[in-house]
């Protein structure tokens, strides 16, 4: 089973890197961007077969190490 | 004072604790691996600054997670002096010991020079030995500084005395131009900056000694 985890700053946290990217794009001629955000996207091989299993084996991952929950969001999808 | 630094991949200032530590104790420090499991006891650990584990995933997040940090927390959560500087901070936000986390620099840059810090609170050990709102200048090098926690967190940390030190002036972006912080019981202090690099004038300074001597005047 392969879990694809998204990593994003909370909504409030200052990303300095995703204002570089909104600044970068508007001055290539890229108008309409609003806001960029920049996050992490991981992605795991499990070899748990039971979804549920995997599922919070991989919930536990995030919240001790993937994410710093501080500052970060996250979002898993199970395939 | 019997003080211990830990080592980590990457670490790149432990020689400089290490030699601050022996010229202002007289005893050479413990070096720890990050693979040991336990050491000596010590009346004071030191977490270096460096790029360990080469910022991995954050800058701290494999450190925190490693074997010698979970001596180290339990330690730290007894009441040992244990002292994060830049990479060390990021390690101790990391474990949770420390509250907020440090993100990139609003700035984008490296900022890499002498700043001027003001001393917040002076009744905690690390600080004893500066006047309450004095201003000292202590090196930063640093490009994940930007100090972070939320409002509720800032309010209760301010209001508790937990804001060791903040930046005279905007370097990084850092809420509320916070430099170091210590923990609830005062025991635990992280902070950007680098003390152990202005211990004497031929440093630039000796700002940074007074940190470690008052750390050894709170253990008598």
């Amino acid at each position: 089973m392969k879990a694809r985890i998204h990593v994003t700053l909370k909504n409030g946290v200052l990303d300095p890197q995703g204002k570089a990217i909104e600044h970068a794009l508007s001055n290539m001629g890229f108008d309409g961007v609003d806001e960029a955000r920049q996050g992490k996207y991981i992605e795991l091989d499990l070899s748990e077969t039971d979804r549920a299993k995997a599922e919070a084996a991989v919930e536990e991952m995030c919240r001790k190490l993937i994410a710093n929950t501080v500052i970060e969001n996250y979002s898993i999808e199970l395939e | 004072m019997k003080s211990a630094v830990i080592v980590f991949p990457g670490s790149n200032c432990d020689r400089d604790m290490a030699v601050a530590l022996e010229k202002i104790t007289g005893h050479k420090p413990l070096m720890v691996w990050h693979q040991d499991y336990d050491f000596d006891t010590v009346d004071f650990i030191a977490l270096p600054g460096g790029f360990s584990y080469g910022d991995y995933l954050r800058c701290g997040a494999m450190s925190a997670r490693s074997h010698i940090m979970k001596e180290v927390v339990k330690r730290a959560n007894d009441g040992v002096p244990t002292f994060g500087v830049c990479n060390g901070f990021q390690i101790l936000t990391e474990t949770g010991v420390l509250p907020g986390a440090l993100m990139r620099n609003a700035g984008l840059h490296f900022v890499c020079k002498d700043v001027e810090l003001t001393v917040e609170n002076n009744g905690t050990m690390f600080t004893s030995g500066y006047e309450a709102g004095s201003s000292i200048t202590v090196p930063v090098a640093h490009h994940d500084g930007n100090y972070f926690a939320d409002k509720e967190t800032l309010d209760r940390i301010e209001g508790e005395g937990q804001v060791a030190f903040k930046y005279g002036e905007n370097i990084n972006g850092a809420q509320r131009q916070i430099a170091g912080v210590t923990n609830a019981k005062g025991n635990v202090l992280g902070m950007m900056p680098h003390p152990e690099r202005m211990i004497e004038p031929a440093l630039g300074g000796s700002d940074g000694r007074v940190l470690f001597e008052s750390v050894m005047n709170s253990l008598g």
